[in-house]
């Protein structure tokens, strides 16, 4: 019987412990039904992404991708949350390997940082691209363009004050089982972040420069 | 400070995925800056290096194996991809190929 439900107890994502016996029953369900909400927010890009690739002609007249997306700002903006990622990856290690809750909060602060320098840098591309009149409501292409890319952006912006919320939990439990089982979805929702990140540099910002 | 086997095999897997990530984006972004093919082609390298790049994501930094296939997380990320690819297929044969009628 050990032998089945061993390797069961275990989730995706990085398991507090190398061994799966170890790794507590409602916390294996818990990150399950994270799984389920990520997935589901996954279905809710692709649809937006099917939606933005029908109408990536549909510029009216005005402005288009290729004249309003800047290469730089895509490259630092895709560099900016693939190290938030990266530093995220640090935050579970520390607390997988019960570093303390010092070294778990410093990677967090770190990560929050960097996160903040991608928000503020789609936001000052957001701001350019108001001034040159390429808005929502100037074609269905850059409606398509904004939902998309500011519901990826508004999602950063929760995973951000999901941060706080947990650096203010750090201090005031300490790294209990509740807060390390929050500290794994919080991993999990930036980490799929970066995914989505992924498709949208790809499908949106290079095919809009691309000549 | 001690550094168990576990740990640095843990911070491998991270570094790994990080390097990889920056790799794979850099010649996206080198394909489309440098003009390296022409436009369709560059476009079909951009997918490609990108779906190779979301395995990569989430082997190393979301720790998805098949080795866990007893798990209900895997079958229900491989029934979410189905669920996308058909929407996602669907919509751009349908509405792609009304465009092209009604031009």
């Amino acid at each position: 019987m050990a032998g089945v439900t061993e390797p069961e107890l275990r989730h995706a994502g990085l398991n507090l412990s190398d061994d799966p016996r170890e790794v507590r029953e409602h916390v294996e369900s818990d990150v399950f039904g994270f799984w389920v909400f990520l997935m589901s927010d996954a279905v809710m890009f692709a649809c937006l992404f099917a939606v933005y690739a029908t109408v990536r002609h549909a510029t009216a007249g005005g402005p288009t991708a290729a004249d309003e997306f800047k290469f730089h700002s895509a490259i630092w903006e895709t560099g900016l949350l693939l190290t938030s990622s990266f530093t995220y990856g640090m935050v579970s290690i520390s607390m997988k390997h019960t570093r303390g809750r010092l070294w778990i909060a410093a990677f967090i602060v770190v990560t929050f940082c960097v996160g903040a320098g991608f928000l503020k840098m789609e936001a000052h591309d957001f701001v350019t691209m108001f001034h040159d009149g390429a808005t929502p409501e100037r074609s269905g292409y850059f409606s398509c363009f904004f939902v998309l890319v500011g519901m990826h952006g508004f999602h950063v912006f929760s995973g951000l004050v999901w941060m706080i919320l947990m650096g203010i939990q750090l201090a005031v439990f300490g790294p209990d089982e509740r807060t390390k089982v929050n500290l794994i979805r919080l991993g999990l929702f930036w980490h799929f972040l970066d995914v989505i990140w992924v498709v949208i540099f790809s499908v949106v910002y290079l095919q809009g420069l691309i000549r | 400070m001690n550094i168990s086997p576990s740990l640095r095999r843990d911070f491998l897997t991270y570094a790994l995925g990080y390097g990889l990530a920056i790799v794979l984006t850099g010649i996206s972004f080198a394909f489309v800056f440098y003009r390296l093919l022409v436009p369709q082609a560059v476009f079909g390298v951009v997918l490609f290096l990108a779906v190779i790049q979301i395995v990569v994501h989430m082997r190393c930094f979301l720790h998805i194996s098949l080795k866990q296939s007893a798990r209900s997380d895997l079958q229900l990320i491989l029934f979410s991809t189905l669920i996308i690819i058909l929407m996602v297929g669907g919509t751009l044969i349908v509405v792609l190929d009304q465009n092209a009628r009604m031009m």
